[in-house]
């Protein structure tokens, strides 16, 4: 499913004293099936461009179109809806939710879905099984080591098998060990079909051969496009 | 609908974790939303019920009780009058009464004292109520000594104590002949405290009170309804009274409750967010805490009202008995039968559960609107 970008801005606080532009007219497309990773400094705009793919904000004004739909005018509620179908996150913190167990973190995004227990708990210890955390499923996710905390919220993000994974500087909170095996399992799911969004200012990721695409943003706006 | 039904559990099983998840809050403010549950509806138990059974009581009073007024005072009434009224079409039965308060010095309390019927009780006997047996430490076949007007002790032998199920109207009542009432209280014959009557047809009673107040000018009649009404009044009043006494804490439960609400902290923004974020609509989020709320309130209600119930009806209401039972030194000590209203029930629920239920959602629904891409940064 291809994304496509047209002069999309984006203002924060508008029409107040503290106005802020963080994407100033950015106009992109991305392929699917491919790893694209968009670097750049800290307030570049990649957070907030990838939010908007995401659906988790609407632009201020331009146009996003997911295939043939377009996002970016859709009420709240269809927006969610296809957040849910569409995108799986993997935040910078991971944003798992402490006192729950490992297995209830990964379920989280399916409840709303309504499913029959029994297949949540299977597709949940099958992705468990596939990322080597069948046995930390009943533990608290505060007991977690830092990789093992990002497999379950790469766990959490496929849970609903969707389309496009969006992941906020992944490997942030990682040693370069761990980065390097993230982006191992990046390349898993570009193989298993996924098309993956990046943002990173890791060299250990832009500069990974598992990235397709490189694209520099700078103060909102599209650097160099690479890839 | 099966879809529905299977979200609505994994909503639930959320939330019953959100719960645990922060034990501490979420006991502290069971405990003080049960406490507050508790003190109203013990409040509103405790009237009702007493209410309830004053009704059931005087169903078995007099229609009608006529005293004579002297100076807009009560006075004493001839015994002729009863003659008088009985030239009335109307009125079924008819008869004196006597009684009185006595003041007694060495327990600080005013007793109740009527008339046991013409010969049911000898001369120098009396039946006493619990209260005054438990205030003055008196048993059956034990003596009392009461002074009269003019300074003359009479010893009474108590003959038997008032059954304790009627101690809520008989805990400060002394029960002797009509002569020794009018030995003790210098009351000559033909004189009565009050008189009391029946009609034939209960429709007739107004038009009976029109005539008796046209034939004996000096007297007051009152009516069953209208002693049924000042109960109702004075429990309404003490009630009120009571939920004056209540509404700081009331209020500070609110504060509590909206402060919990309103203020929601950075750990539960960010778990709405992460919600949001990872395909849950604002209607989902709304729905959790709604569950949440709907947990809460409602095992604080039956927590609060289920202990209040064993508080009236189980424990006397211990709490708030001086306020409730009277203003009388010898409190009877009884239990109240149980009694439930539908009505009263409802409003308890409607002014306890809703409003907490709508305090914590409406500021829920306005961080659940946002957008939840702040959860990324």
């Amino acid at each position: 499913m291809t994304i496509q970008l047209t002069n999309i801005k984006k203002a924060y606080n508008q029409g107040k004293p503290n106005e802020f532009w963080a994407i100033q007219g950015v106009s992109i497309d991305f392929e699917p099936n491919r790893v694209s990773c968009l670097k750049g400094a800290s307030g570049s705009g990649k957070t907030t461009l990838l939010s908007m793919i995401g659906c988790l904000t609407r632009p201020t004004s331009g146009r996003i179109l997911l295939g043939d739909r377009v996002i970016s005018s859709l009420p709240e509620r269809f927006l969610t809806e296809v957040r849910r179908h569409t995108f799986g996150f993997i935040f910078q913190r991971f944003n798992l939710i402490p006192g729950l167990s490992v297995l209830e973190n990964i379920m989280l995004p399916a409840y709303p879905l309504g499913l029959p227990y029994t297949q949540l708990i299977a597709s949940a210890k099958r992705l468990l099984k596939e990322f080597n955390l069948s046995a930390k499923a009943d533990n608290p996710v505060e007991w977690l080591s830092g990789g093992e905390a990002q497999r379950v919220a790469i766990c959490r993000a496929l849970i609903n098998d969707p389309q496009i994974v969006i992941a906020d500087e992944p490997t942030a909170n990682l040693d370069s060990k761990l980065s390097y095996e993230f982006m191992g399992l990046i390349d898993e799911l570009q193989q298993s079909g996924k098309t993956i969004l990046l943002t990173s200012h890791d060299s250990a990721v832009y500069d990974s051969v598992v990235v397709d695409r490189v694209v520099e943003m700078r103060d909102g706006i599209v650097l160099t496009d690479a890839g | 609908m099966l879809y529905f039904l299977r979200k609505q559990k994994y909503l639930i099983d959320y939330t019953l974790s959100s719960l645990l998840r922060r034990k501490g809050k979420s006991l502290g403010l069971l405990a003080v939303y049960s406490m507050i549950v508790f003190m109203l509806a013990s409040v509103t138990l405790f009237s009702h019920a007493l209410r309830h059974e004053a009704g059931l009581m005087l169903q078995a009073s007099p229609e009608i009780i006529l005293q004579r007024m002297e100076a807009g005072r009560h006075a004493m009434i001839p015994a002729d009058y009863l003659q008088r009224i009985g030239q009335l079409r109307g009125v079924k039965q008819k008869a004196g009464r006597l009684w009185g308060y006595y003041y007694d010095p060495a327990v600080k309390a005013n007793y109740t004292i009527m008339t046991g019927g013409q010969s049911e009780t000898p001369l120098t006997n009396i039946i006493i109520g619990t209260g005054i047996a438990r205030a003055r430490g008196l048993d059956v076949g034990d003596y009392l000594t009461l002074r009269s007007q003019n300074g003359e002790a009479f010893s009474f032998q108590i003959s038997a104590l008032l059954d304790d199920k009627s101690e809520l109207v008989s805990a400060d009542l002394l029960l002797m002949s009509p002569q020794a009432f009018r030995r003790v209280f210098n009351i000559p014959e033909g004189l009565y405290t009050d008189l009391v009557l029946s009609v034939r047809n209960p429709r007739e009673v107004i038009k009976v009170v029109e005539k008796l107040t046209q034939l004996l000018p000096d007297t007051r009649p009152i009516l069953r309804d209208e002693v049924l009404r000042t109960y109702d009044s004075v429990f309404s009043w003490r009630q009120g009274i009571l939920f004056v006494l209540l509404t700081g804490s009331i209020l500070a439960f609110v504060i509590f409750a909206w402060d919990k609400a309103s203020g929601l902290s950075a750990e539960e923004r960010r778990e709405i967010g992460i919600l949001k974020a990872v395909g849950w609509e604002t209607a989902d989020v709304m729905r959790m805490k709604f569950w949440e709320g709907m947990i809460i309130s409602l095992t604080a209600f039956l927590i609060g009202y289920l202990a209040a119930y064993a508080h009236v009806f189980y424990a006397s209401a211990s709490l708030f008995e001086p306020v409730l039972k009277g203003w009388a030194v010898l409190y009877p000590q009884f239990r109240l039968t149980p009694f439930v209203d539908g009505l009263q029930l409802a409003t308890l629920f409607f002014f306890s559960v809703l409003p907490y239920i709508v305090a914590t959602i409406i500021p829920i629904w306005r961080t659940s609107i946002a957008d939840p891409d702040a959860v990324m940064r």
